[in-house]
């Protein structure tokens, strides 16, 4: 339909609304992100909030500025990329493998599902202390913890995951004279991929967490070590920075995942 | 015609802790090669169960399913299995949902792929070989699944309700147009329906089953004079009439046993 510039048809002026809505929602977040740092500076130097403990925006780009010149900060937060992204994979294939264990025998399923439920309501950070006794501290105790976190939920939820897929397609399967592996490989996991990929969506967030829990009490390096130094020195400064730091990471790790799962819809059209 | 299929006092239960219900007791009949065998009866008397057992998805307890021209060693399904909903799937496109049986079994052969390039273009499919399922019509997700079933040439074709999801007028359609194609491929064809009309079109021979435990109530032969080749022509022959009564009677009389 022939466009005007004072008229438009019905499907330009949904576009048009579309698009601004969301510049809208975009401006809007950016906006409350700029007030509340406004609030929080202007708090701060107004002494509303004691800045020693608080900090304040310009105290955090300052300490953000010393520690990557003078306190290896990338290094620090590589590390904890590194932990978090090791911990994150063990988690998604140690969870596959059970899962299919289990999905390959109800025997096995039957007896290890309240061994399961019960491991995975356990809180994790318990175990932490634990894991330092027994692997000392270091890296491989840090990532042990953030696969500890995540673990048992990623077995049940993949196991569930694989339970759910239509029968009937599993019995296609069978007409055709397929095997079980086939039924695994060309029905099971790829109708399982959305639930899968939502369980990494959590999963990457509690690695995250397991890997700041084991940092505090087993690392000299990484983002949680330096929250618990500078807690310990009382340099709050560099706790806020690092805690903001965590909070680019989840980010940014979520919209890797976002992306990530875009493209299996676009190549599965799920 | 020789014999294709002989069902020989055939009895099948199933078990749970509640206790043993027989769902098919003593069941005989045989299916001639190329012919169309309709199976109709009460809802739950276990018409699944049998095209299940004949399939060997399910071991008979009493009797035996015997199959002529097949091999136990054999690593191809000898009999082609149509499910009640097309399940092709959505990740796949038509072209490898259609040879999703010859990829498992590694038979991509040159001229198991010239095969299902003839099935694509006979079943006016050509073109939509790299669509995914979702874009297309119903009917073409049914010959879809048609093709998926014979790309293994299987001598006998099995179809559990394989229209119902249709609405009407396409299921006339349909069913008209996929049994056309299977009897052009020469095809042995046993079809379980709910559809007493649709029966009486498509089938050579009629088995009525009684309520569970399903019996052989009566065997129904069919031969309709038919005017022309639409998908009405059945249902207007004189003889569509008498058989759907008598079909009724025999269904009527099970339910009220």
């Amino acid at each position: 339909m022939k466009k005007h510039s004072d008229t438009l048809t019905g499907q330009e002026a949904y576009v048009r609304d579309h698009y601004r809505h969301h510049r809208l929602v975009a401006a809007a977040r950016l906006l409350l992100f700029g007030a509340l740092l406004l609030l929080w500076e202007v708090s701060a130097d107004l002494g509303l909030i004691d800045s020693f403990f608080f900090s304040s925006p310009v105290r955090v780009g300052k300490c953000f500025y010393s520690q990557l010149l003078y306190n290896d900060l990338c290094l620090h937060i590589g590390i904890t990329l590194l932990e978090t992204i090791l911990s994150f994979l063990l988690v998604m294939l140690l969870g596959l493998l059970p899962a299919i264990a289990l999905l390959f025998s109800k025997t096995l399923s039957e007896i290890a599902e309240p061994y399961l439920v019960i491991l995975n309501s356990l809180p994790k950070s318990a175990l932490a202390p634990l894991f330092i006794v027994w692997l000392g501290t270091g890296m491989k105790t840090i990532i042990v913890a953030g696969i500890s976190v995540a673990i048992f939920g990623t077995i049940i939820s993949f196991y569930t995951a694989f339970r759910q897929v239509d029968s009937d397609k599993l019995m296609l399967i069978a007409t055709l004279g397929g095997t079980r592996r086939d039924a695994f490989l060309r029905v099971i996991f790829p109708a399982s991929l959305p639930i899968l990929i939502s369980t990494a969506k959590v999963n990457i967030g509690l690695s995250l967490v397991g890997v700041i829990i084991g940092e505090f009490l087993a690392a000299r390096r990484g983002l949680g070590y330096l929250i618990i130094y500078g807690t310990q020195v009382f340099q709050l400064d560099m706790v806020i920075t690092a805690i903001i730091i965590l909070c680019v990471i989840a980010f940014c790790f979520y919209q890797l995942i976002q992306r990530i799962e875009h493209n299996c819809k676009k190549k599965y059209t799920l | 015609m020789s014999k294709l299929l002989e069902l020989s006092n055939l009895s099948y239960s199933y078990h749970s802790l509640q206790g043993e219900t027989l769902a098919l007791k003593d069941i005989s009949f045989t299916v001639e090669e190329g012919e169309f065998v309709a199976i109709v009866g009460p809802s739950g008397c276990g018409k699944t169960t049998l095209l299940s057992v004949i399939a060997g998805l399910l071991t008979p307890e009493e009797g035996s399913v015997r199959l002529a021209n097949s091999d136990d060693k054999q690593e191809l399904p000898n009999i082609g299995y149509m499910l009640q909903k097309d399940h092709l799937f959505e990740w796949l496109s038509i072209y490898k949902n259609v040879t999703l049986g010859l990829e498992m079994h590694h038979l991509m052969t040159p001229e198991k792929k010239a095969y299902i390039d003839r099935l694509l273009r006979e079943y006016g499919l050509d073109a939509f070989r790299e669509k995914r399922p979702s874009e297309l019509s119903g009917g073409m997700k049914q010959r879809a699944a048609l093709i998926r079933t014979l790309a293994l040439e299987p001598s006998l074709l099995l179809l559990d309700e394989p229209f119902s999801a249709l609405d009407f007028q396409t299921r006339l359609m349909v069913a008209d147009d996929i049994s056309k194609l299977i009897r052009s491929a020469g095809k042995t064809m046993i079809i379980i329906t709910h559809d007493l009309g649709e029966a009486i079109s498509l089938a050579d021979k009629i088995i009525v089953l009684s309520k569970r435990p399903a019996t052989v109530a009566r065997i129904i032969p069919v031969s309709l004079s038919l005017e022309d080749d639409s998908p009405l022509a059945p249902r207007n022959a004189p003889e569509y009439q008498p058989l759907f009564n008598e079909l009724w009677e025999v269904l009527s009389n099970e339910e009220a046993l």
